[in-house]
């Protein structure tokens, strides 16, 4: 299947709150690092694409933030008038004034118009070469299926006209496994795993897009061997505690109570790693990224994940 | 605050009758909205109905029910038993099902049969009932109304949508009346209701019959003009949801984790929904740290730990019976791991302090070892973020 970063388009997506975002940003990093022009693009412009490189705001028209990295934030009205213009080349008057704001309700009122700019305009920057790779912080796992199924549904919807026509090179760079792949991200829990397991099912029944990658984001580490948690669970008795408390002059328990604590939350996590593991075909590549325990969200987080998942892959 | 202002949420949802629960996905909002419910149908008593968008089948077997749909049911009294406490109400659960709400909305404002049934029919009904994310939004705050309006429970808690942000969710209805009420649906229908076209309109249907052809926006065409038949019933409907929602005896409750991104959400939320005027009754934490982890002392000591763990092994090794590195090294680790777990109790502690000021009341609860299986995980949840 190649590696992940040699593909053009990648999708990345799972539930909300897994931490998609940082991955998308991450991945972008990585692809820029390896040489590649690559664009990063939000679908859902909520900013926290903006945060992960504090680099200021993205707005529609790319914008390098660092060296081969683009940044941009999807619009569907803008993204739909530039598609009127450059590829159904439609004369100035019917992009502007009250014909533009017609074309803002009935994409509101039809489904699938909102999404097939959103996904056309992304595969038409693959298909011009402008960027040797995109990736998409696309939407999460519960809308994504009808983004990336949109130009299929358009097919079936609208059975003449120029946006028929439009949909079938989309489909093929949607539908070549080299060319595009998605990556859904999860953590170790269980309605995260669940998610997932849903998500890359319905991509395989309801859309032509291929899955490339599983990142499992936020592992716990293991703080012990089985030998040394049974020291510990010695220096943790009354009696060791008691000749430590000597020592350090304050009451270690809290100390102990946190290390229990991050033990026990690993392990009600190892059954849900399992479930992933388990139900994800073997040959897609399961990429773990460790929890951080960083004070900030931002470029150092961004940067920190992307040398996890550089190490995943073998860079 | 006023000293007249609820304290808790046990006193915030026991004056309501409406309790809205948003936030961003994956912060636990629909076992929050599950929870407060029956916490509710315990302690206050009367008929509680919880309506939930999330179809996963966890909820429904943590319930004890085989099944839920658009149809309320009764969660079975045995189900409190074991869980070890007495109910004093009664506790029901619904989950939206948007098409076949969709269905009873045009059941209810259709003319005649003859209309019901080609709007059944058209194409982009079909795919407007089913797949459209914002009629999900509107179908939601709809279902409510009706529900409310029905009379039938004492108190109804809505687990909102997973939408982008759940601002979509209030500002459905009004979105909803305004699309009807439009003069650009007017234009875009006005042919095929007459075959005068207005000239200035002319390079409109030009440019759409191109992009669309002309199948599809007659569709477009004819289900807006179906529904049209619908427009009074349908903008006076959403005028009355609109009310609902800002009514004094509704409430919204915001879920939320201290992680960054779901907590900016969250403040962005709330800030909105003052903003707009809605009351914004409480705030609920979940997964938050234990407070300990916070305390300077603890951390003090963390670090000392680390430090001198090379002298502290030498010191108890002996009563360990193993040898003084492997004891060093556990030592270091669980210093370590405490000094770890502090850095984000710390920023977590600063990210509550600034949405707390937002919501009257606000609870938190702690990460949970293990995942919510039946009603007793609920309640034990739902005991923790009541009082």
């Amino acid at each position: 299947m190649g590696d992940l970063l040699d593909r053009r388009l990648i999708f990345v997506t799972g539930k909300g709150g897994v931490g998609k975002t940082t991955v998308a940003a991450s991945l972008a990093l990585l692809s820029a690092e390896r040489g590649r022009r690559t664009l990063v693009c939000e679908v859902d412009a909520k900013g926290n694409l903006a945060e992960s490189f504090e680099a200021g705001p993205t707005g529609f028209e790319p914008r390098e933030i660092s060296a081969r990295l683009w940044a941009m934030s999807m619009d569907t009205e803008a993204s739909l008038r530039q598609y009127l213009s450059l590829q159904l080349r439609l004369p100035v008057v019917a992009r502007i004034g009250p014909l533009a704001k017609m074309f803002d309700y009935v994409a509101t009122a039809a489904p699938g118009v909102r999404e097939i700019v959103t996904v056309g305009k992304l595969c038409w920057e693959v298909r011009e070469g402008h960027y040797d790779t995109v990736v998409v912080d696309a939407s999460a796992s519960g809308h994504v299926v009808g983004q990336l199924a949109a130009p299929q549904a358009i097919n079936q919807l609208v059975k003449v006209g120029l946006v028929r026509l439009q949909t079938g090179w989309m489909l093929d760079i949607l539908g070549d496994p080299a060319t595009t792949g998605v990556v859904v991200v999860a953590t170790p829990a269980e309605m995260p795993v669940s998610e997932t397991l849903g998500l890359v099912e319905r991509l395989r029944d309801e859309t032509n897009v291929a899955l490339a990658a599983v990142v499992v984001n936020r592992v716990l580490p293991e703080l012990f061997s089985r030998q040394e948690e049974e020291l510990f669970d010695r220096l943790a008795s009354d009696e060791l505690r008691g000749a430590l408390e000597v020592e350090l002059g304050v009451d270690p328990r809290p100390l102990f109570e946190a290390a229990r604590f991050m033990v026990a939350t690993r392990r009600s996590r190892t059954e849900h790693l399992e479930r992933l593991r388990r139900g994800i075909d073997a040959e897609v590549p399961l990429l773990y990224v460790p929890y951080l325990f960083l004070r900030s969200h931002g470029l150092r987080a961004t940067h920190q994940v992307a040398d996890a998942l550089g190490a995943e892959l073998g860079y | 605050m006023p000293d007249s202002g609820p304290r808790s949420l046990d006193e915030l949802v026991v004056g309501k009758e409406v309790v809205i629960v948003c936030g961003s996905g994956g912060v636990g909002k629909t076992t929050t909205a599950a929870a407060l419910g029956a916490m509710a149908a315990v302690t206050h008593g009367g008929r509680v109905l919880v309506l939930t968008v999330d179809p996963a089948r966890r909820l429904a077997d943590a319930l004890g029910l085989p099944e839920f749909g658009n149809e309320a049911r009764r969660v079975p009294p045995a189900a409190f038993g074991p869980a070890g406490s007495e109910a004093r109400g009664e506790l029901w659960a619904a989950m939206l099902d948007t098409k076949q709400s969709w269905d009873a909305l045009v059941h209810r404002h259709a003319p005649d049969a003859e209309t019901e049934a080609r709007i059944l029919e058209n194409p982009l009904y079909q795919n407007v009932a089913g797949k459209f994310v914002q009629s999900h939004d509107y179908i939601a705050v709809e279902r409510l109304y009706e529900l409310h309006r029905e009379g039938r429970f004492d108190l109804i808690v809505v687990d909102t949508p997973p939408t982008r942000n759940a601002v979509d969710f209030i500002e459905a209805p009004e979105r909803m009346a305004e699309l009807f009420s439009s003069r650009l649906l007017r234009l875009l229908i006005a042919p095929y209701r007459s075959r005068m076209v207005n000239l200035a309109s002319r390079p409109f249907y030009q440019v759409a019959d191109r992009i669309l052809g002309s199948d599809f926006l007659s569709d477009i065409a004819e289900f807006f003009i179906l529904f049209q038949t619908m427009y009074s019933g349908f903008v006076e409907r959403a005028r009355a949801v609109e009310a609902l929602l800002a009514e004094r005896r509704t409430t919204f409750v915001v879920v939320s984790t201290l992680e960054a991104a779901p907590a900016h959400e969250a403040e962005f939320f709330m800030k909105l929904l003052r903003a707009k005027r809605f009351h914004v009754g409480g705030l609920v934490l979940n997964r938050v740290l234990p407070a300990y982890l916070a305390d300077p002392v603890v951390s003090d000591s963390a670090a000392r730990v680390v430090a001198e763990a090379d002298r502290l092994a030498e010191v108890l090794y002996p009563l360990v019976d193993a040898e003084a590195p492997k004891v060093a090294s556990v030592l270091a680790e669980v210093g370590e791991t405490c000094r770890n777990l502090q850095v984000v109790a710390r920023a977590e502690a600063t990210q509550r302090d600034q949405l707390s000021v937002l919501a009257e009341v606000v609870a938190t609860a702690p990460e949970l070892e293990a995942d919510i299986h039946d009603l007793a995980g609920l309640l034990r949840l739902g005991r923790s973020i009541w009082g």
